[in-house]
């Protein structure tokens, strides 16, 4: 455990490498799709044969420009492509296109979210596009297979300044940047399928006997979880605290430098690669084949019109104006399309309130089931509006709202008709529902004995008695007037 | 077969048009000349004899039944081996490619063809395209047809070499460095190195790919016109590549260019020349004044050739040009590793990296390795800066001289090379002998300039003599119509070898 006496501040920066979801790789036209069978998705341009070049997909680049402008970013108004090389064998060129000393976007800034609506702001330094190596398959005894489709798939790289102090802070960051991305449409960040990956660097400054230790700086490589960045970030702190502690004169940076350090899944430890010292020289230099990228005014501005509300203010928004708590708004912004079907309905005259209920009950669950969005599961704003509208209007109870809910979810239609098809409607005919109330009363005597005994069991057993007569009416029938027919059929007074 | 060999490209062409001679016996005529002079020469690393003569079937059927068969209907091409084609092998002369069958036509190729020309077969060159001799070539070295104890030139030795020989009507080359324009001078041909951006590298084997570019080896101007006109324009398969429209360069060929000014750089006419190509170059510059031209002293002074008191020649375009060129090499050639395909070591290895190791050092010849190492080291942290970031900044400071220079004059004047052909073997001991072949041609190169070689004559030994004519970046035009009046005025066009007349 950490002393308390050392007061130990965790330093974090982040890599973050996400795959944007471009239909084509970053420079040739083939298919950018995980999943499908080796080598299937390759062609001479991303396989590195001799004579052949890269092509520019500029449709990676906005993307790029999209994330760097939500992040806050100077945006580049000039930027090139450079190679970094290193040999591997899931890398053909044995060079990567990359971005060295001009980067799309720089010095830009993401609020991490915290507590209950407060925030961190987290500086980005930088963010560059670059194509994604291949990979190396191990999956035979005497040979190692390397799958290429994966090569040349556009990837971008976002750095952010070591302002993380806490495994919270890291989280939480890393929770938002995989919401801005999908919320922008860059990148569908599986991360089951390697479409984000997380490179955390972690060390300590400990106040110690008034100075300030400072731990080796470990970076490691190539995370696929939120679970993985957390226990990593955990492990980390707690090993360098106690390699600190068992050596206070030696384990220091200005010592031993920096090192790797990679995750093991299985142990839920991280495990020495190699010293810093180590690294490659990349020899950079300009990509002779490429042509510089100019970003001018216009395709700037075109792309910041482009972005719209970001999660954070939308989540303010729906607080401050539909009047939603933290939880409601917050569950709301996972994703733009959810946000943007609850302002659609609002939109077209329904009442926010109601309109979220429908989506975060039903909603939430059929969502929950199908493992997709609210969003995704097919309502249209219209039929939201819609049903939202009949039960401000009485048209419909809440109970009932919920079977046309799942009924327009799975064949679609109009929640009017269908509740008026499925006799679904709210009954106010004090005849029908006295024949529920009275048939429910004639099949729970012992009910009826609990509720007309008073005392603790009378509560619960009027609320049974209520939940068999809209059981009864299918949901159709108007709760006040089920429960003052109840109090005045069981003797009990009207008011609580 | 005398008959068809004394026909320029252009003149063969239009016999294959008008139906005086059919494609098939133009390739047929190609082959016999192959048969009979190939082996002195050794120009060819691959002759494609069965595919062309289909191709050439083909060509005449179409004419037979009365279908345009192109502006380069059935005539007989030869492409250096470092321009991948879907059929043969395309080896750029090295141990590593020696089997290597590219799956795609370069961009250029495949406009010659979608021309109707014809490939003949695949030209001989130095590895990789570095070298001056084609002496580098991974499997043997080409001749001189004009003496075969002496080197064509290189790298597109084995072009010039064809050409020269007529064993094809004209050739492909590149030119990172010099290596269309001097072998040219060498093998008393045309060459032309276009703009950089003029014609699409797609499909070409990159060596310095910031300095490489495609052209034309032809037995005269209107040859290299009507090959030029083929090839150009932009290509959605390379970035580098303008989207300019292309003319026809043939149809003002004839025209001589009024008040033409004819810049001669003074920095190139330095003791490191030999007199006798000094003179040859100022009685061209003669003959354009007797045309009509002015004769303008320009300066280019980063391009400057000095020569110390014991003889010994430095260049500050030869320095940058070998930092740029080796830089990029050395990160193009890091593909070649044995893994993907091409040569792959036979012996046992330990390791991904002893695999590397030992496919790199079998599969290179020894100056493509002196050229991965200098350029690695030059890009090396550390280093970068003073050498690789320098020599950008020289290359910016040559370039900024030309465009000072064409302030004064619409071309330059200038040799192609200091020395006529040399010796097989005169220079490969000594590396940086040969790197000196390129001191007035790798300047057009690092500048992206255009620049024309053609024949200005025999040398007293009666070795051909080159000229070059250097231009702004897109005066592919200018340089190609003040490259025919030279050859009207002066009467040197369609240089033949010896061997030729036999």
């Amino acid at each position: 455990m950490i002393d308390a006496a050392d007061n130990v501040t965790p330093v974090i920066g982040l890599e973050i490498h996400v795959e944007l979801a471009t239909a084509t790789k970053m420079f040739c036209r083939c298919r950018n799709h995980f999943g499908d069978p080796p080598n299937t998705n390759v062609c001479p341009v991303c396989i590195g044969m001799p004579g052949v070049l890269p092509v520019m997909n500029a449709k990676a680049v906005e993307l790029a420009l999209k994330v760097g402008t939500a992040l806050n970013c100077t945006v580049a108004e000039f930027t090139k492509w450079d190679r970094k090389g290193y040999y591997y064998p899931d890398l053909p060129k044995n060079y990567q296109i990359s971005q060295y000393d001009l980067p799309l976007s720089l010095n830009g800034w993401l609020e991490a979210p915290l507590a209950e609506g407060a925030v961190k702001k987290i500086r980005i330094r930088r963010a560059h596009l670059e194509e994604d190596a291949g990979k190396n398959v191990h999956d035979h005894p005497a040979h190692t297979g390397v799958d290429l489709n994966r090569a040349g798939v556009p990837l971008l790289e976002i750095v952010t300044e070591p302002d993380m102090n806490a495994v919270e802070e890291v989280m939480s960051l890393a929770r938002a940047m995989h919401r801005l991305v999908r919320w922008l449409g860059a990148s569908e960040a599986n991360m089951q399928m390697g479409q984000m990956r997380f490179e955390p660097n972690i060390n300590l400054h400990i106040a110690h006997g008034g100075a300030i230790h400072k731990t080796p700086i470990v970076e490691v490589k190539n995370l696929n979880s939120f679970r993985a960045l957390e226990r990593t970030v955990e492990y980390e702190i707690h090993r360098q605290y106690e390699a600190w502690q068992a050596d206070p004169d030696g384990f220091r940076l200005e010592k031993m430098g920096k090192q790797n350090r990679g995750y093991d899944d299985a142990r839920e430890q991280t495990v020495f690669q190699r010293e810093k010292e180590e690294a490659h020289d990349y020899r950079y230099f300009p990509d002779p084949d490429l042509v510089g990228v100019v970003v001018d005014r216009p395709w700037r501005e075109r792309i910041r019109a482009g972005i719209g509300e970001l999660p954070l203010a939308r989540r303010g928004r729906y607080m401050d104006g539909y009047k939603l708590t933290f939880k409601e708004a917050d569950a709301l912004t996972q994703d733009a399309a959810t946000g943007d079907l609850l302002d659609s309905a609002v939109a077209a005259g329904a009442d926010a309130k109601r309109c979220v209920n429908l989506l975060l009950g039903r909603g939430a669950a059929i969502a929950n089931e199908r493992g997709c969005s609210i969003a995704q599961i097919g309502i249209t704003p219209a039929a939201l509006a819609e049903l939202a509208g009949m039960l401000s209007g009485g048209t419909i109870n809440a109970t009932a709202a919920a079977k046309v809910f799942d009924t327009v979810v799975l064949e679609s239609g109009s929640p009017m008709v269908i509740a008026r098809e499925q006799g679904l409607l709210a009954v106010r005919d004090g005849g029908a529902i006295e024949a529920w109330v009275d048939t429910a009363i004639a099949a729970n005597p012992q009910a009826v004995a609990d509720v007309q005994a008073g005392g603790k069991q009378q509560k619960k057993a009027f609320g049974f008695l209520m939940g068999q007569v809209m059981q009864l009416s299918r949901g159709t029938a108007e709760p006040g007037e089920v429960q003052r027919l109840l109090r005045s059929k069981l003797g009990i007074p009207v008011t609580d | 077969m005398n008959d068809l060999s004394n026909l320029s490209a252009l003149e063969l062409r239009d016999a294959i048009a008008g139906g005086t001679v059919s494609a098939v016996r133009a390739v047929d005529a190609y082959l016999e000349a192959i048969a009979r002079r190939e082996p002195a020469v050794g120009a060819y690393n691959e002759v494609l004899a069965e595919r062309a003569m289909e191709q050439a079937a083909a060509i005449d059927r179409k004419r037979q039944s009365g279908r345009p068969i192109g502006p380069l209907g059935g005539l007989p091409l030869a492409i250096k081996d470092n321009l991948c084609t879907s059929y043969g092998r395309t080896t750029c002369a090295s141990k590593m490619l020696a089997n290597f069958q590219a799956p795609y036509t370069a961009t250029a190729v495949a406009r010659l063809e979608a021309a109707g020309a014809i490939v003949l077969g695949k030209t001989n060159m130095d590895e990789f395209a570095m070298g001056s001799s084609t002496e580098n070539s991974g499997f043997r070295p080409t001749a001189n047809p004009w003496d075969a104890s002496r080197v064509p030139g290189g790298s597109s030795g084995g072009s010039a070499a064809a050409v020269s020989a007529r064993l094809c009507a004209a050739a492909l080359g590149s030119d990172t460095g010099g290596s269309i324009r001097q072998p040219a001078a060498f093998c008393g041909v045309v060459g032309m190195k276009p703009t950089y951006g003029r014609v699409s590298r797609f499909g070409l084997v990159a060596y310095g790919s910031s300095l490489d570019q495609i052209g034309p080896v032809t037995q005269n101007v209107a040859d290299c016109a009507l090959l030029l006109g083929a090839i150009a324009g932009g290509d959605p398969a390379d970035s580098t590549c303008l989207d300019r429209p292309v003319g026809d360069y043939l149809i003002e060929l004839e025209k001589p260019i009024e008040h033409l000014r004819v810049g001669l750089p003074r920095e190139f006419f330095s003791q490191a020349l030999d007199a006798e190509i000094a003179s040859s170059i100022r009685l061209a510059a003669e003959v354009y004044q007797s045309l009509g031209a002015t004769i303008v002293d320009v300066s280019l002074p980063h391009s400057r050739i000095d020569v110390d008191g014991e003889g010994k020649v430095s260049s500050y375009a030869v320095a940058c040009y070998y930092i740029v060129a080796m830089a990029e090499a050395s990160s193009n050639l890091a593909r070649y590793d044995g893994v993907h395909y091409g040569h792959r070591t036979a012996r046992d290895v330990e390791d991904i990296v002893d695999l590397y190791c030992k496919t790199r050092e079998e599969g290179f010849g020894s100056e493509v390795k002196r050229r991965i190492l200098l350029g690695t080291y030059a890009l090396s942290s550390g280093y970068y800066d003073a050498y690789y970031l320098k020599a950008l900044r020289v290359r910016r400071l040559i370039k900024n001289d030309f465009d000072a220079a064409f302030g004064h004059c619409d071309l330059l004047l200038c040799p192609v090379a200091p020395t006529t052909a040399f010796r097989l073997g005169e220079k490969t001991a000594d590396p940086l002998t040969m790197y000196l072949e390129d001191i007035y041609t790798i300047s057009v190169n690092l500048a992206g300039l255009p620049g024309l070689s053609l024949p200005a004559g025999l040398s007293k030994t009666g070795l051909p003599i080159g000229m070059q004519l250097i231009g702004p970046v897109f005066s592919e035009d200018r340089l190609l119509r003040a490259g025919r009046m030279y050859e009207k005025a002066s009467g040197v066009s369609g240089l033949r070898p010896e061997m030729t007349k036999k």
